[in-house]
């Protein structure tokens, strides 16, 4: 067992595959000489050599669409994209391209390639830039999306990611590259398509994932101080999404919170809650709450902005309130 | 630029720039200023020699390296200052942050973020004063990174097929992020990629005020005969990083210290000594006025109040919902 920080566990990841496997590449902007924006790839190109750590022009378009075309023909490419802000100017790409040619193409093509991208607010980059819109691609079948919180999951669902055939859109946040964990030694996997039991409880239920895991954790022990005992299940995977732990513990609370950092409205929070009222309406005892942003673009202005974000506070007032305490 | 006015003016606004991007790093070091900062240091001779080259029905917009823009066209220091520290006296209260500047007053339509997402905006710009026979063009100011992304391409195309009247400004600083020109762009001449447009095109030396001055004026010029957009290519250089906290490991200090022989503002300054538009007396003079400013600036920023809580929700939306605005 090592203790690494999240960015060292992804770091970790790639070379550890692209030692194992010559057919990875990966390309991006700033991920070679600079070392890549949150050093992720720092050395990957020194050791790699330019062919396969790609610095790639501003041409968001034209880098997840080249890891399209790279891995339909027999490559593994990993596209990095500096923020998923960038994103939208690869939208179709990512879903117009990745999520549909291999149905469409009756299963004859396959697209074994990630896009790693942080989402994200809270630094002060403004509206353009803090945005967590993971459940907006979320929406697409035929794309795998995942966002591991902890240093374990990030290296295990990374080395997972790049040896199953599907693109992946892989999820990680800007302010968790130096939170620490611990990793097992040694060849470490993690499924791409498994909700996790975070922390056991038996009076409410939290379901989060990526950077609110932390926040939720938090707020479990706080509640957990005022005597309440919160079960944390930490989602991972948002397509597919796995419901079965969250469901089993509903069934044992009867009481459940969602926690996502992204807009309220048609997210993480809403699918899990809908799906929580077909699967076991008959064991909720209260209505499923939603924490998640305030329903404006990220301001500047630091206090507004973290007015509009999820905090740990928020999350425990909204346990409170499913627990009518 | 014929008159000694026309000198002296140039020589303060490039200085007060200087001294205004000396100060927001200042304050950023300090925590005042937060998210990212792009300093215009280096460039000072394109913004202010745009600005003197255009009229007041002319129209401004440029990417996130704005502050030295916004200072040109007329936008006070103080109220920079109080946006780049999040302050409700900012010129968008707060909300907007320094990649975001803006005064639709000026005819100046803001500082984008979204690398060449402003482009296509420029042409609707341009569109619109073509349609409403209004007086004025746009000039549009992007870096030698954004000629690489779709944006850029389609509104060239537009505006030539259009025959819209735009200045397309490319400030060519050798660099994107880390990335050399030559790294990123399949042609070194910008000018190239509006030849492939059959576009007019003329590359001026970005260090030199007069110069810049002469080509925009023209391109201007170009622009409101009629005879549809220009592309003007400038050449110059970012003295700083590319924003806060830049590990700069893709340029040598040499490199640096050869544009910096060629700083913009110790250039002008020897050129209105030996055209005699100005004697040292008056230069130092102006330098005084100007640390004066910055320092004025500085305090109203520091002293001015944070934008009230209900800023956050404000201007989601239009606040005439249902009728005309
Ligand atoms: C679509 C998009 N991709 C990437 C970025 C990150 N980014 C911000 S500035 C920049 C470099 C732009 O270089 P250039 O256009 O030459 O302007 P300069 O910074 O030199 O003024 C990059 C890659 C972004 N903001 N938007
Ligand atoms: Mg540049």
């Amino acid at each position: 067992m090592a203790t690494l920080t999240v960015r060292e566990a992804l770091s970790q990841a790639l070379w550890e595959e692209m030692e194992a496997n010559s057919k990875i590449i990966l390309l991006g902007e700033e991920i070679g000489v600079w070392g890549g924006t949150y050093a992720v790839t720092r050395g990957f190109h020194d050791h790699f050599g330019a062919e396969r750590v790609r610095d790639t022009p501003i041409s968001e378009s034209a880098i997840v669409g080249a890891a399209i075309g790279a891995a339909m023909t027999g490559l593994r490419p990993v596209a990095e994209l500096m923020t998923i802000n960038f994103a939208f100017s690869a939208f179709d790409m990512i879903v117009n391209q990745a999520a549909k040619l291999h149905y469409m193409f009756n299963g004859q093509v396959n697209l074994p390639l990630i896009i790693r991208t942080p989402s994200g607010g809270g630094r002060q980059l403004g509206a353009t830039h803090s945005q967590t819109p993971d459940a907006i691609f979320a929406h697409f079948p035929g794309l795998r999306v995942v966002a591991p919180a902890t240093p374990r999951d990030s290296k295990g669902m990374l080395k997972q990611a790049l040896r199953q055939n599907d693109p992946v859109l892989f999820i990680e946040n800007a302010t968790l590259y130096q939170q620490r964990g611990d990793v097992p030694d040694g060849d470490v996997t993690v499924p791409l398509d498994k909700s996790v039991l975070a922390r056991a409880g038996k009076d409410v239920t939290l379901v989060t994932y990526s950077k609110m895991y932390y926040a939720t954790m938090k707020a479990a022990e706080q509640l957990a101080a005022e005597g309440i005992q919160a079960e944390v299940i930490d989602l991972r995977c948002l397509r597919p999404l796995d419901m079965e732990p969250v469901v089993e513990s509903v069934k044992k609370t009867n009481r459940a919170v969602v926690v996502e950092e992204g807009w309220m409205s048609y997210g993480v929070g809403a699918e899990v809650s809908a799906r929580l009222q077909s699967e076991c309406f008959d064991f909720l005892d209260a209505p499923v709450k939603r924490v998640a942003q305030a329903e404006v673009p990220l301001p500047y202005n630091q206090r507004l902005e973290q007015m509009a974000l999820p905090d740990q506070e928020k999350i425990v007032r909204a346990a409170k309130e499913v627990l009518y305490v | 630029m014929k008159s000694k006015q026309d000198f002296l003016s140039g020589y303060r606004h490039m200085v007060a720039i200087r001294r205004l991007e000396e100060k927001s790093a200042e304050l950023y070091q300090q925590g005042k200023i937060g998210g990212f900062l792009h300093l215009y240091i280096g460039q000072e001779a394109v913004a202010v020699g745009m600005a003197a080259a255009i009229t007041k029905h002319d129209h401004v917009i440029t990417a996130y390296r704005d502050h030295g823009v916004a200072y040109s066209v007329g936008m006070p220091a103080k109220i920079i200052l109080a946006e780049m520290l999040g302050k409700a006296t900012g010129c968008s209260g707060g909300k907007g942050g320094s990649m975001h500047l803006v005064d639709p007053k000026l005819n100046f339509w803001g500082g984008h973020a979204i690398v060449g997402s402003h482009l296509p905006l420029a042409a609707g710009i341009a569109t619109s004063l073509q349609y409403q026979k209004l007086d004025g063009v746009v000039v549009c100011m992007f870096g030698d990174g954004a000629t690489n992304i779709g944006y850029f391409h389609e509104a060239l195309n537009l505006s030539k097929v259009w025959k819209l009247p735009v200045v397309w400004l490319c400030e060519n600083n050798s660099y994107g992020m880390g990335t050399a020109v030559d790294r990123a762009s399949a042609v070194h001449s910008m000018c190239q990629k509006a030849e492939g447009y059959g576009m007019a095109n003329a590359c001026v030396d970005g260090m030199d005020l007069e110069a810049v001055y002469g080509g925009v004026s023209n391109a201007a010029a170009h622009a409101r005969s009629g005879a549809g957009p220009f592309f003007l290519e400038v050449q110059t250089y970012r003295f700083r990083g590319h924003s806060m906290g830049d590990p700069e490991r893709y340029r040598t200090a040499e490199e640096i210290k050869h544009w910096q022989d060629g700083d913009p503002i110790t250039a002008l300054r020897k050129a209105i000594l030996a055209k005699q538009m100005g004697t040292e007396a008056e230069l130092d003079a102006l330098d005084r006025e100007v640390d004066v400013e910055i320092a004025a600036a500085e305090q109203y920023a520091e002293e001015s109040p944070e934008p009230a809580d209900a800023a956050l929700w404000q201007h989601v939306f239009s606040e005439s919902p249902n009728g005309r605005a």
